[in-house]
């Protein structure tokens, strides 16, 4: 498919998004959503978390150019936008690592070869500690032996087996691996009641 | 052993195993919107593919959709360029329109199930996580995003990994006053908005047996709010008696054979679960959330919650920051918490049992004079039913507007917004923070009777002390 491609290591500094239940709405507002494109996203992402709270790390000029985002529980949950890991790719952000995934969210960012990997909370919160202190800190993330670490730091981190074998074969993207063999998905309709007539 | 419905729909629709191990999975009916398909077709365009099942494809629009003026071209050019879109897409690969100028419109979710495209034993998806409300015929719907709709309209197919089933039972009965949504936001509560994370919930027992299905559509609308992708309920005679002569629906002697077929789907007795939850629904009262997530929702009789009471420092942290940001007091009934706005709309309670119901409080009352109020029927199709039982009359002699068909306040994407810090009583599914549209607004879900009460007395009032 025209996007494949094989992601085996993310390489990069991190930006802490400390909080459970992050959802979509804050990632990306949904004023953001009235357009037929996914462009121009990234200018936008938590656009009106970082007008309340000077403090936001995406507002953090030490945070620029970071392509890890660390997150707590249960980040992205809520509407099913993809505006929302788009908005993260396109602000540069290549890979999350956090607690825990909401189930569309994470299907969403994989569709679109952003790797998204859990880790534990002690794990996390050593990691954002580490960030916070050093922001500079350069991070590796492999998928394919799934570590992330630093100079001083090594974490072991999770991703589902079939979510990792997709980025690992490139074909994270789906499209062309569910029209590989369509005369399949012709029988198995044919053979549904409701297509039928019942 | 026995199999549930899910396990029964999934083998069914199992096209092949994926090499990395998900399942190739057919899809039944995709029901597509404004908002989250014209990047989509875009994709499509750009790889030379086309759709694969125009035919089991049926597109509304509804997100952007103004509620006062629908005049084309709408005020807002964004939205028009939205609607453009659509509407070149269907026209362009063939796909059915319930465009504004039809009676047909409305939003998605209510739409589908009132047409009689969603039918029991069905694969469903659509590009919006609500999607998991048309469980409620015992379909299997999930909520997708963009490129995953691209997926299926190129293969009418998404690659996917099996869930677990919870099932959630809700013996005994509901008090008068209490509704489905009290239900959801009870089990919500209990269980967590992330507990849900990998599971379908199958919602069964005496409660959901009497539901009728408008309720058990509140119910499975809001699991995703419980973080479970997919709610269901196993079809019965209340599904098929709902089904009975609906557009899409099957007549005459295929609707006799597809009630066999929809009653052999339903899990059977001996199904295993992965967990099962029971509740006693005698014990649920009407809830209020009082948070910025779903699953921060109290009974209408109880207080706001303490952060010192509570045993860890992060769940403590939370509540403080909900609070903080909702502007209440911790300990204080949240019984009369003052409000600006009241909601009744969205695709979680805007069908006409909820109207209805809301009527019922709001009958012979005013709207209190410093509150705005909003009724906005799901489609077009409930806006005219409620109109021919004169709904619309009691509410506009309340003092409410009675608006047209869409998502309106829900998600602020349309004109309907909060303004500032505006206290909104809402019957929608969603309290994040900005999610009305107001980056400081701050959202009371409820049932739609709760919001009528909050409507003519001004505050968050017990609903049962006006019934």
């Amino acid at each position: 498919m025209s996007d494949a491609r094989v992601i085996e290591h993310i390489a990069g500094t991190a930006i802490p998004v400390r909080g459970n239940n992050i959802d979509t709405d804050r990632i990306i507002p949904a004023r953001f959503l009235k357009s037929i494109t996914f462009d121009g996203l990234g200018d936008h992402v938590f656009e009106d978390d970082r007008q309340s709270m000077p403090n936001h790390p995406f507002s953090n000029s030490s945070y620029a150019g970071a392509s890890i985002l660390l997150a707590n529980e249960n980040f992205g949950s809520g509407s099913s936008r993809e505006h929302a890991p788009q908005a993260l790719k396109r602000w540069g952000i290549d890979a999350c690592i956090g607690e825990s995934f909401s189930e569309i969210f994470l299907g969403n960012a994989t569709t679109i070869g952003l790797p998204c990997a859990t880790a534990s909370a002690a794990d996390i919160t050593r990691l954002m500690d580490v960030v916070e202190e050093v922001p500079v800190t350069r991070f590796s993330l492999r998928i394919d032996t799934l570590v992330v670490e630093s100079e001083q730091f090594s974490s072991a981190v999770l991703i589902p087996a079939a979510i990792q074998a997709s980025f690992l074969s490139g074909q994270w993207d789906a499209t062309g691996l569910l029209l590989d063999q369509f005369d399949d998905v012709r029988q198995i309709a044919a053979a549904l009641p409701y297509v039928k007539g019942y | 052993m026995g199999q549930t419905l899910l396990e029964k729909v999934w083998d069914l629709h199992t096209v092949r195993r994926l090499p990395n191990g998900q399942t190739q999975l057919f899809i039944g009916l995709h029901l597509i919107h404004e908002v989250t398909t014209p990047q989509a077709f875009d994709m499509l365009r750009q790889r030379g593919i086309g759709v694969a099942f125009p035919e089991r494809t049926y597109a509304t629009v509804d997100h952007i959709v103004p509620t006062r003026d629908q005049q084309r071209p709408f005020g807002d050019d964004l939205a028009e360029a939205m609607m453009s879109a659509l509407e070149r897409n269907v026209r362009e690969h063939g796909i059915r329109f319930a465009d504004l100028s039809t009676e047909r419109q409305g939003i998605v979710h209510v739409i589908g199930p009132e047409l009689g495209l969603t039918q029991p034993g069905l694969t469903i998806a659509c590009g919006d996580s609500h999607t998991s409300t048309h469980g409620a015929f015992g379909a299997i719907a999930f909520g997708i995003g963009t490129s995953q709709v691209r997926d299926v309209l190129a293969s009418q197919c998404l690659a996917i990994d099996p869930l677990k089933v919870r099932r959630i039972v809700i013996d005994g009965a509901l008090g008068e006053g209490v509704y489905a949504k009290d239900v959801i936001l009870e089990i919500i509560a209990r269980l967590g908005v992330k507990g849900g994370v990998g599971y379908a919930y199958e919602y069964a027992g005496a409660v959901v047996d009497q539901m009728s299905m408008d309720e058990r559509m509140t119910m499975c609308n809001m699991s995703i709010e419980g973080g479970a992708r997919i709610g269901y309920v196993n079809p019965d005679e209340t599904t098929f008696d709902y089904l009975a002569g609906r557009p899409f629906s099957p007549a005459g002697d295929a609707f006799e054979r597809a009630k066999s077929w929809w009653r052999s789907m339903a899990s059977d007795d001996t199904a295993n679960y992965d967990d099962e939850v029971v509740i006693d629904g005698a014990t649920i009262a009407p809830r209020v959330t009082w948070g910025i997530n779903p699953g921060q929702s109290i009974s209408v009789e109880e207080s706001i919650p303490e952060p010192t009471k509570i045993l860890t420092d992060q769940d403590a942290a939370e509540i403080s920051e909900a609070l903080e940001f909702m502007g209440l007091r911790a300990g204080a009934p949240i019984t009369g918490t003052k409000i600006d706005v009241a909601f009744v709309g969205s695709c979680t309670n805007s069908r006409l049992s909820d109207l209805r119901e809301a009527a019922r409080v709001v009958r012979g009352h005013k709207v209190s004079s410093h509150v705005k109020a909003l009724v906005v029927p799901g489609s077009k199709s409930v806006s005219q039913a409620a109109e021919t039982e004169g709904l619309d009359e009691i509410f506009r002699e309340a003092g409410f507007e009675w608006r047209g068909a869409g998502c309106s306040m829900c998600l602020a994407m349309n004109p309907d917004r909060l303004v500032g810090q505006e206290v909104c009583a809402s019957s929608s599914n969603r309290n994040f923070k900005g999610r009305q549209g107001s980056p400081t607004g701050r959202t009371l879900l409820m049932s739609p009777a709760m919001v009528a009460a909050a409507a003519v007395r001004g505050e968050v009032v017990d609903v049962r002390t006006l019934l």
